[in-house]
C-alpha cells in the first residue's frame, strides 16, 4: 500500500510541473494585452506603457514563468492585473462557494442514484427498473442550464421561494448560504445522478453475474444478501471513477450554472480573467484546478486500492 | 379553486408585508451587467467603475446632470480670463473626504497633477494635455493655467476621470475608494456585490436613500428573472431589450427610455483599399438600412444618426439624408468608382449585441450590392490587438461611449486612421474657442465635414433602457456618462 501510494504521489508531482509549463504557454500566447483592455479606446499610447510597467508585462515570459512557479510554491499566487489583489484571496473567496456547491451537488446527485441505481439493479426487468431508467435518460437529456431557469421560473419568479440567484455570504448564516445554493445544486446534480445511477445499476448487475457471486449464492446466500455483502463493494470502483470524474467537473465546471445564478464562484472567475486577460489569475486558478483534478484522481486511486485489495500488490 | 384561494392569501400576505416595507424602504439593490475590475475611477477605462462611483462615492470640480449639461460640484464657481488660458476655481469650502480629511485645494492640485503626470495611468489622459500648471492660491481657491485655450475644459473636468481624490488614500483607492460624495464605499463581495452607505457628513444635500446595494449579473436571462423575483429593484442599462415590452406591459415595474453618448458607427479602415476612396465609402453608405438594423439588433431602440454626434445635444445636425437607403444607387456608385463586381472585406465584431446582431444584418444588407463580407467575432482583447492597435481590419461596428468624442477623428492614428488636415484644423479651432456660438458652429461644420467625407457608416445612438420597481423615483433616464446616480433617488410611498 505504501509503495504504491507514493508512485502515485510522484506521478502527481510530474503531471503538476508539465500542467504548470503547458498552462503558462498556451495563455502567454493568446492574443491580447491586459493594459490596453484596462485603458479602453480612448487611451494614450504612453499611458498604456506606464501601465505595462506599473503591472510587470515588460519583463521576459521565462523570468514570468519562473516567479509564478517559484511564488505558488511558497503560496503566493501573484497579484491581479486587473483587480490589484493577491489572486490566493480572490481564488480563496471563490473556493468558498464552488467547493460547497460541488459537495453539495454531489451528496445530492450520490443520495438520489445509490437507491436508484441499486433498486434498478435488484429488479432488473421490472416495472420499476425501466421507469428509473426511463428518468434517467431525461435527466441525461436535459441540458443542465435549461433545468436551471426552469427551477428559476417556478421557484423564484412564481412560489418566490428561493432567490434568482446571487450568493448573500456565510457570514449571513449556513442555512442561508445553503439556500442560496439549493437551486444551482439541484440543476448540477440532475445529470449527474442520472449518470451515476446508469453506472450503478449497470456495474452491479455486471458484478451479480460474476463467479464470485454465484459461490456466494451456492454457499446458500440469498440474492439480496449477496447483492449487499459481495456484489456492491465490487461494482463501486466504476462508480468511483466516476464520481471522481463529476467532482472535478463540479468546481471548475459549474460555470454555466454560475452564470444562471449570477454566482461568484470558480468558473465565473476564470471566465471573467479571460476576456480581461488577467492572465497570472487564469493561469493560477487553471493550476489550482489541476491540482484539485489531480488530487482528487489520486484519493479515487487510493479508495480503488482500500475497495479492492488486488490492486494493492498490482502496480 | 382551492388553489385560487391560497394564492389570492399569499398574493394579499405579501402586498400586506410588501406595502409594510415600501413605507420605509431607505435601501435599493441595483443590477449592473459588469463588475467593475477595481474602484478608482482614475487608473481605467472602465465604465463599469463609474457606473458604482460617479457621483456617488467621487466628485470631480464639476458634474454632468442627467441632460448632459455640466454642474458646478466641488467647484462653487470659476472665473476664465479673457484670453481662456487661466481657469480660476473656488472651492466649496467645509468639503470632507470619507476618512475625516478636508477637501482642499491642495487635493485638487494633487489630483490635476497626478492624472498629467509622465507615469499617469489615467485612460483619458488627454483631458488634462491641456494643462501647463495648477497652482494652490489659498485653501479653496485653485488656478489652473492652459498652454492653449481649450473651450472643452469645464467639459473635460465633470468625467469620472477627472474626480478629485487624495493623495493620502489614493493608493488603497483600488480596493477601497476614498471620495467626497453622497455616499460611503461599505464593503465589495468580489464577484457579487458592492455595497454603498449614506455619508451623513456630505457636504452639499444628502442622499435620501441609507444604503444602495450594486449586484454584478452578467447574463441577460438572469437579469430578467432578478427583476422579476424582485431580487433588484432597478437595472439600468438593461441588457435584454426584447423583454421590455413584458416589464412594461407588468405596472411592478417602470421602464425608462432615454438616450446615451454612444454613437454606434460601422468603423472603417480608411487606410485600407477599396475603403481609401471616398466614393465607395459613400457607396457603402446608401447600402445600410439603419431602421432595419435598429428594429433587428436593437429590438426599435435606438436613433438614427447620419454623423458622430449624439442626437440629444443642441448642436447636433441631422445629415441621415446624406447616407439615405438606396441599394440602387450604392450599386451604380461602387461601378463608378471601379467595383461593378464589388468586392471582398472583413467584418469583425467586438462582443456586445449591438456589434454582433447589428453585424449579421449589416453583412446581408451590403452582400445586396455585392459587397462580400466575412465576419469573425472577437472577444475584446482580441479585438483591440487585432481592429484597435494592428489595423487589422476593414469594416468594424463599435459603439463610441465617450461624451463628446468627435475630436477622435483628428487623430490620424486613430483606429479607422481619417486623416484630414482641415479637420485637424477645426478642432484646433475648437479649442480656441470659448464662445458658445462660435463653438457651435465650429462642431455643425465638424460634423458636416465628416458626414461627407463618408468617413465612418453612422448608424444609431444606443438608447438606454432602465428597468425599475415602479415605486422608484429619481433614477435618470438618460445616460450622458456611464454613472449610475444615485444621489436623488428615493422610494415613493
Amino acid at each position: 500500500m505504501l509503495r504504491y501510494s507514493l508512485k502515485r504521489l510522484l506521478s502527481l508531482g510530474l503531471s503538476l510541473l508539465a500542467a504548470s509549463a503547458v498552462i503558462f504557454l498556451t495563455i502567454e500566447i493568446v492574443p491580447g494585452d491586459p493594459a490596453s483592455y484596462m485603458l479602453g479606446i480612448n487611451a494614450q499610447a504612453d499611458t498604456v506603457a506606464a501601465l505595462r510597467e506599473e503591472l510587470g508585462l515588460n519583463v521576459s515570459a521565462f523570468e514570468r514563468y519562473i516567479s509564478w512557479v517559484g511564488g505558488m510554491l511558497t503560496g503566493d499566487f501573484g497579484t491581479s492585473y486587473t483587480y490589484r489583489t493577491p489572486v490566493v484571496d480572490m481564488i480563496g473567496d471563490r473556493i468558498m462557494i464552488s467547493l460547497p456547491l460541488a459537495i453539495y451537488a454531489l451528496s445530492l446527485s450520490t443520495l438520489i442514484a445509490f437507491p436508484a441505481g441499486i433498486l434498478a439493479a435488484s429488479k432488473r426487468g421490472s416495472v420499476t427498473d425501466v421507469s428509473i431508467m426511463g428518468a434517467t435518460q431525461v435527466g441525461v437529456a436535459i441540458p443542465n442550464f435549461w433545468f436551471a431557469m426552469l427551477l428559476v421560473v417556478v421557484f423564484s419568479i412564481n412560489l418566490r421561494w428561493f432567490s434568482a440567484g446571487g450568493f448573500p455570504g456565510w457570514d449571513k448564516g449556513l442555512i442561508v448560504g445553503l439556500k442560496a445554493l439549493t437551486l444551482p445544486a439541484i440543476s448540477l446534480a440532475l445529470p449527474q445522478a442520472s449518470i451515476l445511477a446508469r453506472v450503478m445499476r449497470s456495474a452491479l448487475i455486471d458484478t451479480m453475474n460474476e463467479d464470485f457471486v454465484r459461490t456466494a449464492r451456492a454457499k446458500g446466500l440469498s440474492k439480496r444478501q449477496a447483492m449487499w455483502r459481495h456484489a456492491l463493494r465490487n461494482a463501486m470502483i466504476p462508480v468511483l471513477t466516476i464520481i471522481g470524474l463529476q467532482f472535478s467537473f463540479l468546481i471548475a465546471g459549474a460555470i454555466i450554472i454560475e452564470n444562471v445564478f449570477f454566482l461568484p464562484g470558480l468558473g465565473r472567475l476564470v471566465f471573467q480573467s479571460i476576456s480581461q486577460r488577467d492572465l497570472i489569475v487564469v493561469e493560477s486558478v487553471v493550476m489550482l484546478l489541476v491540482f484539485a483534478v489531480v488530487i482528487v484522481t489520486f484519493i479515487v486511486d487510493l479508495t480503488y486500492a482500500a475497495v479492492d485489495p488486488r490492486l494493492r500488490g498490482r502496480s | 379553486m382551492k388553489h385560487f384561494k391560497l394564492r389570492l392569501a399569499i398574493a394579499s400576505a405579501l402586498a400586506i408585508t410588501a406595502s409594510l416595507v415600501y413605507a420605509e424602504t431607505t435601501d435599493i439593490t441595483v443590477g449592473v451587467t459588469l463588475e467593475p475590475p477595481h474602484l478608482d475611477p482614475t487608473g481605467a477605462a472602465a465604465g463599469a467603475i463609474d457606473s458604482v462611483v460617479y457621483a456617488n462615492v467621487f466628485e470631480g470640480l464639476t458634474r454632468f446632470a442627467a441632460d448632459g449639461s455640466i454642474l458646478p460640484a466641488l467647484a462653487e464657481s470659476w472665473t476664465v480670463s479673457d484670453d481662456g488660458l487661466v481657469y480660476t476655481f473656488s472651492l466649496h469650502s467645509g468639503v470632507k473626504f470619507h476618512d475625516g480629511s478636508s477637501m482642499d485645494s491642495g487635493d485638487v492640485k494633487f489630483s490635476l497633477d497626478r492624472a498629467r503626470a509622465d507615469d499617469s495611468t489615467n485612460a483619458q489622459k488627454a483631458l488634462f494635455s491641456g494643462i501647463d500648471t495648477v497652482e494652490a492660491l489659498d485653501s479653496t481657491t485653485v488656478r489652473v493655467t492652459l498652454s492653449a485655450p481649450n473651450g472643452a475644459f469645464i467639459f473635460n473636468m465633470a468625467w469620472g476621470d477627472a474626480v478629485i481624490v487624495a493623495e493620502e488614500t489614493i493608493a488603497d483607492a483600488k480596493t477601497n475608494p476614498v471620495g467626497t460624495g453622497p455616499f460611503v464605499f461599505t464593503n465589495w463581495v468580489q464577484g457579487d456585490s458592492i455595497t454603498i452607505t449614506k455619508n451623513t457628513d456630505y457636504w452639499g444635500t444628502p442622499a435620501r436613500l441609507n444604503s444602495a446595494t450594486f449586484k454584478f449579473i452578467s447574463d441577460p436571462t438572469a437579469a430578467f428573472a432578478a427583476l422579476m423575483a424582485e431580487d433588484v429593484d432597478a437595472f439600468p442599462i438593461y441588457p435584454a431589450p426584447e423583454n421590455l415590452p413584458q416589464f412594461k406591459a407588468d405596472s411592478r415595474f417602470q421602464v425608462l427610455i432615454g438616450s446615451t453618448e454612444g454613437e454606434t458607427i460601422l468603423s472603417t479602415n480608411n487606410k485600407m483599399p477599396p475603403f481609401d476612396n471616398v466614393k465607395v465609402r459613400e457607396a457603402m453608405s446608401h447600402a445600410i438600412d439603419r431602421q432595419a438594423i435598429i428594429d433587428g439588433a436593437m429590438f426599435g431602440l435606438g436613433t438614427p444618426i447620419g454623423t458622430h454626434f449624439a442626437p440629444h445635444n443642441p448642436d447636433y445636425v441631422d445629415l441621415t439624408g446624406q447616407s439615405n437607403y438606396d441599394p440602387a444607387l450604392a450599386i451604380s456608385m461602387l461601378a463608378d468608382a471601379g467595383y461593378p463586381d464589388g468586392f471582398k472585406t472583413t467584418l469583425k465584431l467586438p462582443p456586445p449585441s449591438y456589434a454582433r446582431r447589428g453585424g449579421e444584418i449589416i453583412a446581408a444588407q451590403l452582400r445586396e450590392v455585392g459587397i462580400d463580407v466575412e465576419i469573425s467575432n472577437l472577444e475584446w482583447a482580441q479585438w483591440l490587438e487585432q481592429v484597435f492597435r494592428g489595423y487589422d481590419f476593414g469594416l468594424t461596428i463599435v459603439s463610441h461611449t465617450e461624451p463628446m468624442d468627435i475630436g477622435i477623428y483628428a487623430r490620424p492614428e486613430y483606429y479607422f486612421q481619417y486623416d484630414s488636415a482641415d479637420f485637424q484644423q477645426l478642432m484646433v479651432d475648437l479649442n480656441a474657442a470659448t464662445d458658445p456660438d462660435a463653438r457651435s458652429t465650429i462642431l455643425k461644420a465638424a460634423q458636416q465635414m465628416i458626414s461627407d467625407d463618408y468617413v465612418n457608416g453612422y448608424l444609431f445612438q444606443l438608447a438606454s433602457a432602465t428597468v425599475a420597481n415602479a415605486n422608484i423615483v429619481g433614477l435618470w433616464h438618460n445616460a450622458p456618462t456611464q454613472a449610475t446616480d444615485l444621489t436623488a433617488v428615493y422610494w415613493n410611498d
